[in-house]
C-alpha cells in the first residue's frame, strides 16, 4: 500500500509480527513479572505462543469474520490471544475488565462474540452469569486456572490447552490460517474498541489495519520510537491508546511490552522496568506528586531544604534546559549539582528515570503539575484524541511544550473548527463506522470523512497549537446569558491535591454550584499532621476545617475566573462537599473515570436542589454499589457553604 | 455471592475419611472445666468449624488440637495414630499449622520473610550451613522461595511483598499470617477467628481465600468464628460449644435448626 507509505507486506499485524520475528528474533518482545520474577519472550518465542494459539483458536472453530472477546488485565497472553485472532481472521474485542456483568452483556450481544478469552475466574463467573442472555457465545477460554477445577467444562476451555491442541494440530491448520493471512488487507478490521459511553449504549468502533498501522508508523516517526524502546502495559486492554502503545507502535517499531505483576504492583514494576515511552492521564501524574509532597513534608528540615530550593532552580531552568532553549553556564551548572542530588534520584524513585518521550491526556493537566515533571527533566507532552481517530489528533513536539494546549495536528491530520467552536478533524486514523449503527456514524463523520469531535476549542494564532475549552455540549449559557463552561472550571478545582473530583453546574440558571470530592490520601494526611480524628471517609468530608479549606480554593478559582471576562460568570456562589467518592461502579464516572454530568444531575437532584434553595444544610440516601455488585445505602447531612464572587478584573491586573 | 460459590464447588470436592478424632476431651486449669468430655471428629478435606458464644471452650479446643494445652482426660487421633503428649513444634512437624486470634507476625519483617518463617518445618539444611547461604542451604532457599512466591501468587499480595508487615492494614496482615500458616504446608490448618475485626468486604475476601485453599490444595480447615453468617456459609460441618459442653454438631443448616443451639448462641430472643 505505498499511497500511506506502508508496504504490503507490513499492513497487519500477523505480518508485523513475522517481520519482528525475523528483524528482531534474539530481543525481547514481552516482559511480566510472575512469582516475584520477570518472565520474558522474544519476538521469535512470542511468535510461536502466537501461532499455536492461532491454530488451537482455529481448532476450536475460531472462524473468519468472528468477534473474539478478550476480558482481563495486561498480560502477554491476552496480548497474544488479539493477535492470534487476527491470524484467523477474527476481530479481537477487548472489554474493560472492571466491567459489571450487564454492561459486557451488551457488548457481547452487540458485537455477537462466539468466544471470550477471560483472565481469571472472576471474569469467568461475570460471563457465565450472563451466558443465558449471549444468543452468540459458545467457549469461554480461561487464562489463569486458579478456583476454575470444579467448573461445568462443557463450555469452558483452559487457555494452556487451546494452546496445546494447536501445537499439536494438523500441518492442514496451519496452512488454512496462512492462507487467511495472506488474504488480509488494509481494508480489513483489525480491532474493535467499544466507547465508554460518556452517554447512552457504547459504541463499537471498527478500526482497519489501515488506520491502525498508519497511525502507528506516523506517531512511531513522530517521536523517533525504536525497537530500543520499552512500555508499561497497564492501561485498560479496551481503550484505544492502550491498543496503539502496546499493540500498534510496539509492532511497527519492534520494542517490548512489561506487563505489571497485578494492578497494585503497578508503581513498583514501573520502577524495576523503567520505561523509555510512558504514557499516564493526568491523574497519575497529580497522584504521583501528591504522593512526593507528602512524603517530602514528613522529611527532615535538611532534606525539605534542600528539595525547596533545588525545586525553585529547576522551576526557573529546567524547562528550558529540556526545550534546549539558552540558560546561563551557572545555571547549567547548579542544575546539574540538583540532578545529581535530587532530581535523579527523585526520577529513580518515580520509576521515570528513563523516560524519553511522556505522554498526558485524556483530561486537562494542572500547570504546575505537569511544570513540575518537566522541570526535573521528564519530557512529558501532551496529546488530544479519541478513540475514533485511532488516538491522535494532535501532539506536542519535542521543544514546543506547554501546560495549556494540546500541540499541534498529529502528521497526517488535519483540523477544522466550525461556527460553533466544535473541533473536527479527518486522518488516515480516521474509523471505518461505529459497527451496526449507521445513524452514530453518520452523524458523527460525514461524507468527506470529517469527524466531530464534541469538544470545544480553538486555533491558537502564531503557534497553531489546538487549545480545548470543554466540552461542546456542555458549553451553556447562565441565566444571565454569560457563558458557562463546567469543565474549565472543574478543572481548577482538580488542580488543588485536595480536591479528587468536582461537578460544576449552572446552565441555565442564576449563579453557579458545585459538588466537590475531597482526595483522601491528601486530605487524610493532613487531618494527620494537624491531628484531627475522623472515623470515615463520610465524617472527614463533613469536617469544619476541610469546609474551610475547600472554601479558600474555590476562593482562588473564582479570583483566577475573575481575571477571564468571558468566564467571570462561571465563578461559584455555592458548593458542598459530597459523603461519597463518585464511582464508576455507581454509574456516575466513566470507566474511563470522566464525569457522567447527567446521570450525577438526575442521582442528586435533592442536592443541587438544596444548592439553589438557599439552605445551609441538606440530609440525604444515597445507594452505593459494592464490587460485588451488592447494593447498600448510605445516609449523610451535607453543609452547604456560600463564598463570595470575586471582583472583575483585567488580566493584566 | 459465598453461599452459591460453595453449592456448586461441592461436587467436584472429596471429602475423605477422618483425619482427626477428638475422644472426650476434657480440660481443666485448676478447678475450672474449660472443656467437658467433649468428642467430635475432622474429616480429611473438609471445612470444619468450631462455634460458641464468649467463653465456651473454642479457642481451649484449638490449642488442645495443636498441643499447646494437655488434656487431663481423652484421646486425640490423628491420622490413624494416637497422639502423645508432644510439643506444639512436633505437632507443626505433623502436618498442623494455625493462624492466631491476635495476629503474631514479625511485625519488623517483611511479608516476603514473615511467609518464610512457615517453611521452617521444611528446611533440612542446618544453621552452619545456612549462615553461608552456600551448598545446600542456597538450593533450599531458591526452593523454599518458590513455594512461597506461589503463596504470595495465591493470597494476591505481590503488592506488600517487601512491605513491613507492621506498616499493614489489619485485614493484610491477617491474610499474611494465613499465608505463613500455608507456607508449611499443612495438612490440617487451624484458624483462630479468621475474620476477627474486619469489615464486610475483607471478610468476603478472607472467606474467598479459606475456600480457594480448601478446594486447591485439598488442605483440612478447622476454623473458629463469632461471625455466624461466615461460618454457615463456608462450613461443611460445625460443633458447636456451650460452657466447654458439645451442644450440637452437623452441617449448617442441622445446627441452625437445633433448638440448644439456637438459644444458647442466637439467645432465646431470636
Amino acid at each position: 500500500m505505498p499511497a500511506d507509505g506502508i508496504p504490503a507486506d507490513l499492513d497487519a499485524f500477523p505480518k508485523l509480527l513475522a517481520r519482528n520475528a525475523r528483524t528482531f528474533g534474539d530481543r525481547p518482545a514481552y516482559r511480566e513479572k510472575e512469582f516475584g520474577i520477570w518472565q520474558s519472550w522474544t519476538w521469535a518465542q512470542a511468535k510461536e505462543q502466537i501461532e499455536a494459539l492461532a491454530a488451537g483458536f482455529a481448532e476450536i472453530g475460531l472462524a473468519e469474520g468472528d468477534y473474539l472477546a478478550i476480558i482481563g488485565r495486561n498480560r502477554p497472553y491476552l496480548y497474544w490471544a488479539m493477535v492470534a485472532a487476527q491470524h484467523c481472521g477474527a476481530v479481537p474485542v477487548p472489554l474493560y475488565q472492571d466491567a459489571v456483568a450487564e454492561e459486557m452483556e451488551y457488548v457481547l450481544e452487540h458485537c455477537g462474540a462466539r468466544f471470550v478469552v477471560a483472565g481469571d475466574q472472576e471474569q469467568v463467573d461475570k460471563v457465565l452469569e450472563i451466558q443465558s442472555r449471549l444468543h452468540h457465545l459458545e467457549t469461554v477460554v480461561y487464562l489463569d486456572p486458579r478456583g476454575m477445577r470444579n467448573y461445568d467444562h462443557t463450555r469452558l476451555k483452559a487457555y494452556s490447552d487451546v494452546q496445546a491442541a494447536g501445537r499439536s494440530s494438523a500441518p492442514a491448520v496451519r496452512e488454512a490460517i496462512a492462507a487467511r493471512v495472506a488474504r488480509q488487507g488494509p481494508d480489513d478490521t483489525c480491532v474493535m474498541l467499544y466507547t465508554s459511553g460518556t452517554t447512552g449504549k457504547p459504541k463499537g468502533v471498527v478500526l482497519s489495519n489501515r488506520n491502525i498501522v498508519a497511525t502507528a508508523k506516523a506517531s512511531a516517526d513522530f517521536d523517533k520510537l525504536s525497537a530500543e524502546d520499552s512500555v508499561l502495559a497497564y492501561l485498560p486492554m479496551a481503550w484505544v491508546g492502550d491498543f496503539i502503545f502496546s499493540m500498534g507502535q510496539a509492532y511497527w517499531a519492534g520494542f517490548c511490552v512489561n506487563c505489571p505483576e497485578s494492578p497494585a504492583t503497578m508503581q513498583a514494576d514501573l520502577r524495576e522496568i523503567g520505561p523509555t515511552y510512558f504514557f499516564a492521564p493526568p491523574r497519575f501524574f497529580e497522584g504521583l506528586l501528591t504522593s512526593v509532597t507528602i512524603r517530602m513534608e514528613d522529611a527532615g528540615r535538611a532534606k525539605r531544604r534542600m528539595f525547596r530550593s533545588f525545586m525553585d532552580l529547576a522551576r526557573r531552568v529546567g524547562p528550558a534546559i529540556l526545550d534546549g532553549k539558552p540558560v546561563s553556564a551557572g545555571d547549567r551548572a547548579r542544575y546539574a549539582l540538583g540532578e545529581a542530588l535530587v532530581y535523579g534520584p527523585l526520577k529513580n524513585t518515580l520509576g521515570l528515570s528513563r523516560v524519553r518521550v511522556g505522554y498526558t491526556a485524556g483530561e486537562a493537566i494542572g500547570p504546575e503539575i505537569f511544570e513540575f515533571y518537566r522541570a526535573i527533566g521528564i519530557n512529558l507532552k501532551q496529546l488530544y484524541g479519541q478513540t475514533e481517530a485511532s488516538v491522535f489528533i494532535t501532539q506536542q513536539p519535542d521543544g514546543a511544550v506547554r501546560a495549556d494546549t494540546v500541540g499541534v495536528p498529529s502528521p497526517g491530520v488535519e483540523i477544522r473548527i466550525d461556527e460553533n467552536g466544535e473541533v473536527f478533524y479527518r486522518s488516515p486514523g480516521t474509523f471505518v463506522e461505529y459497527f451496526r449503527n449507521p445513524e452514530s456514524t453518520a452523524s458523527t463523520k460525514d461524507a468527506e470523512g470529517w469527524v466531530a469531535t464534541g469538544d470545544a476549542g480553538f486555533i491558537e494564532e502564531g503557534s497553531g497549537h489546538l487549545r480545548i475549552i470543554d466540552r461542546a455540549k456542555d458549553v451553556g449559557k447562565l441565566a444571565s446569558g454569560a457563558l458557562f463552561a463546567p469543565k474549565f472550571v472543574e478543572n481548577k478545582l482538580k488542580f488543588y491535591p485536595n480536591v479528587l473530583e468536582a461537578v460544576v453546574f449552572g446552565n441555565g440558571r442564576d449563579y453557579c454550584t458545585a459538588f466537590i470530592n475531597i482526595d483522601l490520601t491528601a486530605v487524610g494526611n493532613w487531618a494527620e499532621r494537624n491531628n484531627i480524628a475522623y472515623a470515615s471517609y463520610q465524617e472527614l468530608a463533613q469536617h469544619p476545617k476541610v469546609y474551610e479549606t475547600i472554601a479558600g480554593h474555590v476562593a482562588e478559582v473564582n479570583r483566577s475566573l475573575a481575571e477571564d471576562p468571558m468566564l467571570a460568570g462561571c465563578q461559584i456562589a455555592r458548593f458542598l462537599i459530597l459523603h461519597k467518592e463518585l464511582d464508576a461502579d455507581d454509574g456516575e464516572l466513566t470507566r474511563t473515570r470522566k464525569v457522567r454530568r447527567r446521570i450525577i444531575e438526575e442521582k442528586f437532584a435533592d442536592l443541587i436542589a438544596a444548592l439553589y434553595g438557599g439552605r445551609d444544610s441538606v440530609y440525604t440516601e444515597t445507594e452505593v454499589t459494592y464490587e460485588d455488585g451488592r447494593k447498600g445505602r448510605i445516609k449523610a447531612t451535607l453543609a452547604i457553604r456560600d463564598v463570595a464572587a470575586a471582583p472583575l478584573r483585567k488580566a493584566a491586573a | 455471592m459465598t453461599p452459591a460459590v460453595a453449592a456448586e464447588a461441592a461436587p467436584g470436592r472429596r471429602i475423605g475419611g477422618v483425619l482427626m478424632e477428638m475422644r472426650n476431651i476434657t480440660l481443666r486449669f485448676g478447678g475450672v472445666v474449660a472443656i467437658k468430655d467433649i468428642s467430635f471428629d475432622i474429616r480429611e478435606g473438609e471445612i470444619r468449624a468450631i462455634i460458641g458464644p464468649n467463653g465456651a471452650g473454642k479457642s481451649s479446643m484449638l490449642n488442645v488440637i495443636n498441643g499447646f494445652y494437655h488434656p487431663q482426660e481423652g484421646e486425640i487421633w490423628f491420622r490413624g495414630e494416637k497422639r502423645g503428649s508432644l510439643r506444639p513444634h512436633a505437632i507443626a512437624h505433623q502436618g498442623i499449622a494455625r493462624t492466631f486470634q491476635n495476629i503474631a507476625l514479625f511485625k519488623g519483617m517483611s511479608t516476603l520473610d514473615n511467609i518464610m518463617t512457615g517453611r521452617f518445618t521444611k528446611m533440612k539444611s542446618n544453621m552452619f550451613w545456612q549462615a553461608l547461604w552456600k551448598g545446600p542451604a542456597e538450593k533450599e532457599e531458591y526452593q523454599n522461595r518458590e513455594v512461597v512466591e506461589k503463596i504470595i501468587d495465591f493470597l494476591q499480595i505481590q503488592a506488600i511483598r517487601k512491605t513491613p508487615v507492621g506498616r499493614l492494614p489489619y485485614g493484610l496482615q491477617k491474610r499474611v499470617e494465613l499465608g505463613r500458616a500455608l507456607a508449611a504446608e499443612p495438612k490440617l490448618l487451624l484458624l483462630d477467628e479468621p475474620m476477627a475485626g474486619m469489615n464486610v468486604e475483607e471478610k468476603e475476601d478472607m472467606s474467598r481465600f479459606i475456600l480457594d485453599v480448601n478446594e486447591e490444595f485439598g488442605t483440612t480447615i478447622a476454623l473458629i468464628e463469632h461471625d455466624m453468617g461466615v461460618v454457615m456459609d463456608i462450613s461443611d460441618r460445625v460443633v458447636v460449644l456451650d460452657y466447654g459442653r458439645k451442644i450440637g454438631d452437623g452441617t449448617p443448616d442441622e445446627v441452625r435448626s437445633n433448638p440448644e443451639v439456637i438459644e444458647a448462641y442466637l439467645g432465646v430472643g431470636h
